[in-house]
């Protein structure tokens, strides 16, 4: 069986990494699972897991080569774990509006106390400088009722802050 | 009635285009009685259509009138041979498949839909579907046409107005 290894490479980005990290994966024998990359303030990061037989010392010689001609930081973390693991989310609960301090703590907070599990999240500033909007999308799983998350957020009421729950139907067909 | 097999990737199958059906006879009623009982058994399936048990005939059915919220639908609806005649709006929503197990993506639909269907006596009718239900029926004709939703999957930060064009045959590069 073999062992699940996450790599995390963070650094300037430039076309091109992907390509350059994963051949040299593919070279040395490794196997990609699941992946997400995503371009942060300007900067490239990349999670990866990464299985093969060999051991995480071994992983770790492989791209610290290609990292470092990169400019990137390289992390690697053994994890317990595999494939086939989503949960799917059934809620979607939206942020929007003025850039308050300790809004997304407050949000997740409140969210976390129903029991809510938080599978996806993404935020951003839009707006311009001297007016930033903030924007935030989670996507979770809740056992509770839409009313109940309601309730749970309601009681935030942040200045110039929205927050929307809804509840998302995958179809399955 | 029996329950039937569902062909999960990468079966190749999948891909195939399914033909018309030209006889609406027991065997075939015989048949989505089958399909329905295979749907029911499938976790919280809403659709299912005749090739993904291995039958490459136009036939599908549709049922999303037990969602959790209820959405606009028409019931319980058995399409052979069906025909979307018309395309409107565009819509971003996440589905799954029971020939895609462990996974779900999302996918950009129209949003409203005009449809022409034949039921299981042969009958021509006709519908105008929105939002979950349009979306259903469109998975299944994409079925029809050997292609799966994963086909057509694209990131959540996908710019909706950046699409002007519902491209039938995937993709979606408007
Ligand atoms: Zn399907």
């Amino acid at each position: 069986m073999a062992n699940w290894n996450m790599l995390t490479l963070v650094g300037e980005d430039r076309p091109g990494i992907v390509a350059r990290v994963t051949e040299a994966l593919y070279r040395a024998g490794w196997n990609l699972g699941e992946a997400s990359m995503m371009r942060l303030g300007g900067n490239f990061t990349i999670m990866l897991m990464v299985s093969g037989e060999a051991t995480r010392s071994d992983l770790e010689e492989v791209v610290q080569p290609v990292a470092q001609s990169l400019g990137l930081q390289l992390h690697v973390d053994s994890i317990e774990g595999g494939l086939h693991r989503h949960m799917v989310p059934n809620i979607q609960v939206r942020v929007s509006g003025a850039d308050r301090a300790g809004i997304v703590a407050k949000v997740t907070g409140a969210l976390a106390s129903t029991g809510f599990n938080i599978l996806e999240l993404e935020s951003d500033v839009a707006g311009s400088a001297q007016q930033p909007v903030y924007i935030m999308c989670i996507q979770g799983y809740a056992e509770t009722t839409v009313e109940a998350l309601e309730e749970a957020v309601g009681s935030i009421g942040e200045e110039g802050v929205q927050v929307s729950v809804s509840p998302i139907e995958t179809l399955i067909g | 009635m029996a329950l039937l097999e569902i062909l999960t990737v990468p079966d190749p199958r999948l891909k195939d285009a399914s033909v018309a059906v030209e006889r609406f006879d027991q065997e075939l009623r015989s048949f989505i009685a089958d399909l329905e009982e295979t749907r029911q058994a499938g976790p919280g399936a809403v659709g299912i259509a005749a090739p993904q048990v291995g039958r490459f005939q136009r036939i599908a059915i549709v049922d999303v009138s037990k969602t959790r919220k209820p959405v606009a639908n028409h019931g319980h609806l058995v399409l052979v041979n069906p025909e979307i005649t018309h395309w409107d709006g565009f819509e971003l929503g996440r589905e799954g498949c029971l020939s895609v197990p462990h996974y779900t993506g999302n996918v950009i639909r129209a949003e409203r839909i005009r449809l022409r269907a034949q039921d299981a006596q042969g009958e021509v009718r006709e519908f105008e579907m929105e939002g979950f239900e349009a979306r259903a029926v469109q998975h299944e004709v994409d079925h029809l046409d050997g292609l799966l939703f994963i086909d057509r999957v694209v990131s959540r930060r996908t710019d909706l107005f950046q699409r002007k064009v519902y491209q039938k045959g995937g993709g979606g590069k408007g």
